[in-house]
């Protein structure tokens, strides 16, 4: 029967891309699974080397799309690497021809399907990243993801080894306890944030309640915490950064840090948010047993996950496309805008993918960006929502134009940007959609081919 | 003038963008000239009736809402003499919740209000989430006015004598998800599951709230209309998506 399950879920992934509805990142999957229930679990048991998991807010695709450059022509991978990241997705990149002669199988799940897909899998070590306030209206709480964490966390085998973000207070309380722990995180307080943005989400002591002392807060409420109350703290970081150089877009230089050892990594990604990112795809490879310097090496060698940091030129205009969800990472992206006068894209979508409720727009600290906004365009199923969100940041209504229709709207960000350079800040789908324009007007290739490159 | 503004627990109910609605007061009292002082009320400070004109209560993760229920008691007796000396308030979500008598869980135990609008919530089976379209009239004169926002809550709502409905449901679940009924309302203190955040689609509420907490220091107020084509655009939008 899985024989049969594969060759029909094959099928459904080439007819999917011939007939130009997709890039067939779900729907073998579905196949798959419908005629062959157990075939993720049987298929990710025949990898000589098993799987490793990625889950967390923010991050995810990015720190897969690292590691494998890092294992790049060391370890054959099967990888859902389009971002599909619920069942359906990762069944598909199970069934497909070439993860037959994969070792390795790196997915990253979204958070609520973790636990489902941990238990399907057996995973060697899951990365437990940072837990921000993501798209409620489809996953309940914050607390519901953790609660379901934890209970994951209760029933794993002790072998299987945990990555967590010791930055993160929630997450490192999920972890706690487990017998195999690989804790990292930033240690460098000179690229603190002066005080911890409005859209932290873990202030208050997991344990007790209390409010956190900082340290330093990193991105969001990532921080080196300690409760002065009950003395729940960061705890000690077996992989960390140091010595930290934002530079902007144009990338992050950093200390990768590992007891007495450390190499330098230069990062092409922008941000301190990249920082944590690029330590939980370290700390995968060291549990794999890459050595520091293949590890930095591999680092340096991404460009950029598919739609999270990109380049686009339109007319004479150079436009920098950056991916943002919810607040925690919409703010950073705010954060590594280079400073003067600036010119921006809001693509604000709704749908599933994004997330229906779209009030996290009124989270993001738009007020620190809005002084230097010249013209902003804004587009999407909410572009009316989008607007009204910048202007009460205090942009000039009379420098924003509505245009709800993303192609057109790219157009007019080019012409206003003048043969410069313009800003492009898309949610989820409206980024899939700009993908597709560009991909039309060969800017860019389909995005399943440039997942896969 | 000077209107001022008492967020309760900002820290720990804001998890509706609750942020927006504040953001909305100061920017249509800045643009006519006029003055905002914030005073939050933070866990274990103490709250003098007599201070704020306007009082904002959000809705928070169950945790923090539990978190502040308690400190929240040792307010009632102050929240309610300010209330009745003029005070305005905005309850939302959680936050409207926590204006009733009380909070029925899932497993009976209650968690207790303070009794600003007469009305108790028991925890439903599924949560009620979506855009949501109402008809408001608030009795000054202006008519029914359409009210949009998107609701997300568990929680089921039913109304006592003492308070009426904000607004009737065009669209969407409202209160309960039957009485066809969203929000509550006794003379300037609302409470609504409406977010998304509520008042920057509804701008003509946000003045409506703005002019009721400063009538409480400075009698009649009128205020001068602004430019909101952006605003009426946006909630136009929410309407006809969901008539759609």
């Amino acid at each position: 029967m899985l024989r049969l399950a594969l060759a029909a879920a094959r099928a459904t992934a080439f007819a999917s891309r011939a007939t130009g509805r997709g890039g067939g990142t779900t729907l073998p999957g579905r196949v798959l699974t419908a005629l062959a229930p157990d075939a993720p679990r049987r298929l990710a048991g025949r990898l000589p080397r098993g799987c490793v998991l990625v889950s967390a807010t923010n991050g995810k695709t990015t720190t897969c799309g690292l590691l494998a450059e890092v294992l790049r022509g060391r370890v054959q991978l099967a990888r859902n690497s389009a971002g599909a990241n619920l069942a359906s997705g990762i069944a598909s990149a199970l069934a497909v021809r070439e993860a037959a002669s994969a070792e390795l199988g790196l997915f990253e799940c979204d958070e609520a399907a973790l636990p489902g897909l941990a238990d399907q899998l057996a995973p060697g070590a899951i990365a437990l990243g940072n837990l921000f306030r993501d798209q409620l209206d489809r996953y309940g709480e914050l607390e519901l993801v953790a609660a379901r964490w934890r209970e994951l966390v209760a029933r794993l085998e002790p072998s299987t080894t945990l990555v967590v973000a010791a930055d993160d207070p929630l997450t490192a309380s999920i972890a706690e306890g487990h017998p195999s722990l690989v804790h990292y995180g930033i240690d460098d307080p000179s690229v603190a944030l002066a005080a911890a943005p409005h859209a932290s989400d873990t202030r208050f002591c997991v344990r007790c309640g209390h409010a956190y002392d900082y340290r330093a807060v990193y991105v969001g409420h990532l921080s080196d915490y300690a409760c002065p109350h009950c003395g729940n703290a960061r705890a000690p970081l077996d992989l960390a950064a140091r010595a930290i150089n934002l530079r902007g877009l144009d990338g992050t230089a950093f200390d990768l840090c590992r007891g007495d050892e450390h190499v330098r990594v230069e990062l092409a990604l922008p941000g301190l948010y990249n920082v944590e990112n690029a330590l939980a795809a370290a700390a995968l490879a060291v549990v794999l047993g890459e050595p520091l310097k293949v590890i930095a090496e591999g680092l340096g060698r991404f460009r950029g996950a598919f739609g999270r940091f990109q380049r686009l030129r339109v007319g004479s205009s150079d436009l920098v496309l950056l991916l943002i969800k919810n607040p925690a990472g919409a703010n950073e992206v705010l954060r590594i805008l280079p400073p003067g006068d600036a010119t921006l894209l809001f693509a604000l979508n709704d749908r599933i993918a994004d997330g229906r409720d779209v009030s996290w727009v009124w989270d993001v600290d738009w007020e620190l960006v809005a002084p230097r906004l010249r013209h902003v365009v804004t587009a999407g199923t909410r572009a009316a929502d989008a607007a009204l969100r910048l202007k009460y940041a205090g942009v000039d209504a009379s420098a924003i134009e509505v245009v709800p229709d993303v192609a057109r709207a790219l157009d007019r960000v080019a012409d206003l940007a003048a043969g410069g350079t313009g800003y492009v800040l898309p949610t989820y789908t409206a980024m899939l959609e700009l993908q597709g324009v560009a991909a039309s007007r060969g800017l860019a290739r389909p995005y399943w081919e440039e997942a896969a490159a | 003038m000077k209107l001022v503004l008492c967020q309760l627990y900002p820290e720990h109910l804001s998890i509706y963008a609750d942020r927006g609605n504040v953001q909305v007061i100061r920017r249509r009292l800045e643009w006519r000239g006029l003055e905002l002082e914030e005073r939050p009320l933070r866990v274990g400070e103490s709250l003098d009736p007599d201070a704020a004109d306007l009082y904002l209560v959000g809705g928070g993760q169950d945790r923090d809402q539990m978190l502040v229920a308690e400190d929240l008691q040792r307010h009632r007796r102050a929240l309610h003499t300010a209330v009745a000396g003029g005070a305005a308030v905005l309850a939302v979500c959680g936050g409207y919740q926590l204006a009733g008598h009380r909070y029925i869980g899932q497993d009976g135990s209650e968690m207790p209000g303070i009794g600003l609008l007469d009305l108790e919530t028991r925890a439903g089976g599924t949560r009620l989430i979506g855009d949501i379209v109402c008809e408001c009239d608030l009795g000054d004169g202006a008519g029914a006015r359409t009210l949009v926002g998107f609701e997300n809550h568990a929680g089921q709502t039913v109304l006592g004598a003492g308070c009426e409905p904000l607004a009737r449901v065009i669209s969407g679940h409202g209160n309960d998800g039957s009485s066809g009924y969203e929000g509550a309302r006794a003379g300037s203190v609302l409470g609504t599951y409406v977010h998304g955040p509520l008042l920057p689609k509804n701008p003509w509420l946000a003045d409506w709230l703005i002019e009721r907490a400063l009538e409480r220091r400075y009698r009649h107020v009128e205020l001068a209309p602004l430019d909101d084509r952006l605003e009426l655009a946006a909630a136009g939008a929410a309407a006809q998506r969901r008539n759609a």
